[in-house]
């Protein structure tokens, strides 16, 4: 399989069958990497029959995730990336090519068939999310690994207040002083343009955009330097998502937090990401810095992706 | 016991009193069914002791059928039945009324079907049974208090799904309890939950602290006495064992306050320092007052004391 590598270096050889691990090691060196917070190795996930024989059969060339026996799916094979502190990375495909897969794996949704996922945490060590318990990793989701939803009722309880959504991370951190819970949640949900006299009505009342941004309050609450943000303008309207990409970038800049943007949308990775990977099939085809990724896609799926998008 | 459940049988079956082969005869060993047969105690003793030894955790338990509906405290009847014998004074209360038709009902069930002794006074008492209060009088370390729950889950408000609730318990990820207590104060100003306030049972596990007041809440803090709580409906038995701390969730900021009427006292005792309801006027003939105290035998007492000096 062949993975195109749009870092290249462009005065040196650029040799187009690159392997996955080899064009890891190239990113390292990247111009805006500094340490990984988050670094994907070779991240696996099958679903249905656990047959790691359907490896060989799915992916790009067999033009299929699924295995000749129709009983596996291999959502994602030999996924692998970093992202820097600050930085933010973006993956993008079309539907079923595993990349929310590899951000479900990460946010510790479901459990994942092979790899690594390691993550730098507050107190300097690094810890592979895969191997901890899925307390452990909710322990985790308070404030060090956030998540932004597509669907803002996976991420909110919708019967609850805007500002008591952002309370709910804020007393699992620990908060249990009323004044100041409701002054950062008032604080958070100013910051992501949330209305305040909306801030204590229920979420099931807000439009989809703003769900979205008591989402983002949400996940901002306890400053995790790490945010997964999962297809978080699709389905708004044009307007609305333009404002909430806005938001996010501005937010991204403002804090440091490194992101993980999952989309199928050229416009949201190109807005919001300075790297990126390509996903087809579950594996990755192509990946590198985002504007040379639009500008000069190497992988015949990439130019068409981008062909589609510019037409 | 045997010759009387023999007799009984006899006349079931018809049988001549004295007869040859009689169902007397056939009852070689003297039986005392009462309600709970002695394996059901033993279960529900096991359950009692896990509770124990595990304060403020819901531990499962069998919840025979009661000659009582689920939900008329069926679940305080079991934990009684299992832990009285002949030797123990029994009180049981209704909303802090000896003679609520349910207090007195349950109470005659446990006197005739154990042996054990009934009593009005708290300090008579071994074993206290309540509906939605704690007596007024300070209980001793050699008193248990059985307090009958109908919903011993906390967060059962904030999650339906038993999955998530067991997990959320075994995590102590009571997030969304603070929430819920985040949006009365949001909604209401104040923290309006009154009855069955949470509280965190030795700095571990939230529990319901079934409908008492919120009056009767410091009360359960290094509390001298154990307290067992029964579910029967959810089946469900869990405990507060003495000296244990008991704190109900307060935010830093807004102080934990129990109910009160300024000005109000008993229009037959005259105490303020007592957890009141309001009567309808003309009840009881305190016709001049809106207020009695809820523990009847502790305002009896007060009056009796009264006339006395």
């Amino acid at each position: 399989m062949t993975v195109y590598d749009t870092a290249r270096d462009t005065a040196g050889d650029t040799s187009s069958d690159t392997r996955l691990e080899d064009a890891t090691i190239a990113y390292s060196k990247a111009p805006s990497a500094g340490q990984p917070v988050l670094r994907v190795e070779r991240l696996g996930k099958i679903f249905g029959d656990q047959n790691l024989a359907a490896v060989a059969h799915t992916g790009p060339n067999a033009g299929t995730e699924k295995s000749p026996d129709g009983n596996s799916v291999v959502a994602a094979w030999d996924v692998s990336f970093n992202v820097a502190a600050g930085e933010a990375f973006g993956v993008i495909g079309e539907s079923g090519s595993g990349k929310s897969t590899v951000m479900r794996a990460i946010a510790g949704d479901h459990s994942s068939t092979a790899g690594s996922v390691w993550m730098q945490r507050r107190d300097g060590s690094t810890v592979d999310l895969l191997t901890m318990t899925a307390s452990e990793r909710r322990a985790l989701r308070v404030d060090e690994l956030s998540v932004v939803y597509q669907d803002a009722a996976e991420g909110l309880d919708l019967g609850v207040t805007a500002g008591g959504n952002v309370a709910d991370r804020l007393t699992a951190a620990g908060w249990r002083n009323f004044g100041q819970i409701r002054e950062r949640a008032a604080e958070l949900l100013g910051r992501t343009e949330v209305p305040l006299e909306r801030m204590d009505d229920l979420v099931r009342t807000f439009s989809g955009g703003m769900r979205q941004r008591v989402q983002l309050a949400r996940a901002l609450a306890n400053r995790p330097p790490i945010v997964l943000l999962d297809e978080p303008t699709t389905g708004l309207d044009a307007s609305v998502a333009a404002g909430v990409l806005d938001l996010i970038r501005s937010l991204l800049e403002e804090l440091g937090i490194a992101a993980v943007v999952v989309s199928h949308d050229f416009a949201v990775i190109e807005m919001l990401t300075t790297r990126c990977m390509v996903m087809q099939h579950g594996r990755v085809v192509e990946q590198g810095l985002t504007d040379q990724l639009f500008e000069d896609p190497q992988a015949p799926y990439t130019q068409r992706l981008v062909a589609a998008a510019r037409a | 016991m045997s010759a009387t459940l023999a007799e009984t049988l006899d006349a079931v079956v018809g049988a001549e009193p004295g007869g040859a082969a009689t169902l007397a005869d056939l009852v070689t060993e003297p039986v005392d069914p009462g309600i709970l047969d002695e394996h059901a105690k033993r279960e529900v003793r096991r359950a009692i002791l896990t509770a124990v030894c595990v304060p403020g955790y819901q531990v499962p338990f069998g919840s025979r059928e009661m000659p009582v509906a689920r939900g008329w405290g069926s679940g305080g009847l079991q934990i009684t039945l299992a832990i009285v014998g002949v030797d123990d004074v029994v009180k049981v209360i209704d909303q802090g009324d000896d003679e609520g038709v349910n207090a007195v009902n349950l109470r005659r069930l446990v006197i005739n079907t154990t042996g054990a002794v009934e009593t009005t006074e708290v300090d008579e008492a071994t074993v206290i049974q309540t509906r939605h209060r704690i007596p007024e009088d300070p209980l001793s370390p050699d008193q248990t208090l059985v307090l009958q729950v109908p919903v011993p889950e906390p967060l059962r408000g904030v999650e339906r799904n038993m999955a998530t609730l067991a997990q959320m318990h075994a995590e102590a990820d009571y997030a969304r309890m603070w929430v819920s207590l985040y949006e009365d104060k949001v909604r209401n100003g104040v923290i309006t939950k009154s009855t069955g306030y949470p509280c965190l049972v030795g700095g571990r596990y939230v529990i319901a602290t079934t409908p008492i007041p919120r009056w009767d809440i410091p009360r359960l803090h290094q509390a001298p006495f154990l307290s067992l709580f029964g579910a029967g409906r959810e089946r469900k038995i869990y405990a507060i064992p003495p000296d244990t701390d008991v704190e109900p969730l307060t935010f830093d900021d807004v102080p934990f306050e129990v109910e009160r009427t300024p000005g109000a006292s008993c229009s037959l005792c005259r105490a303020s320092e007592a957890y009141l309801v309001e009567i309808p006027p003309s009840s009881f003939g305190a016709a001049d007052g809106r207020w009695i105290c809820s523990d009847t035998a502790w305002c009896r007492r007060r009056r009796s004391e009264d006339n006395l000096s």
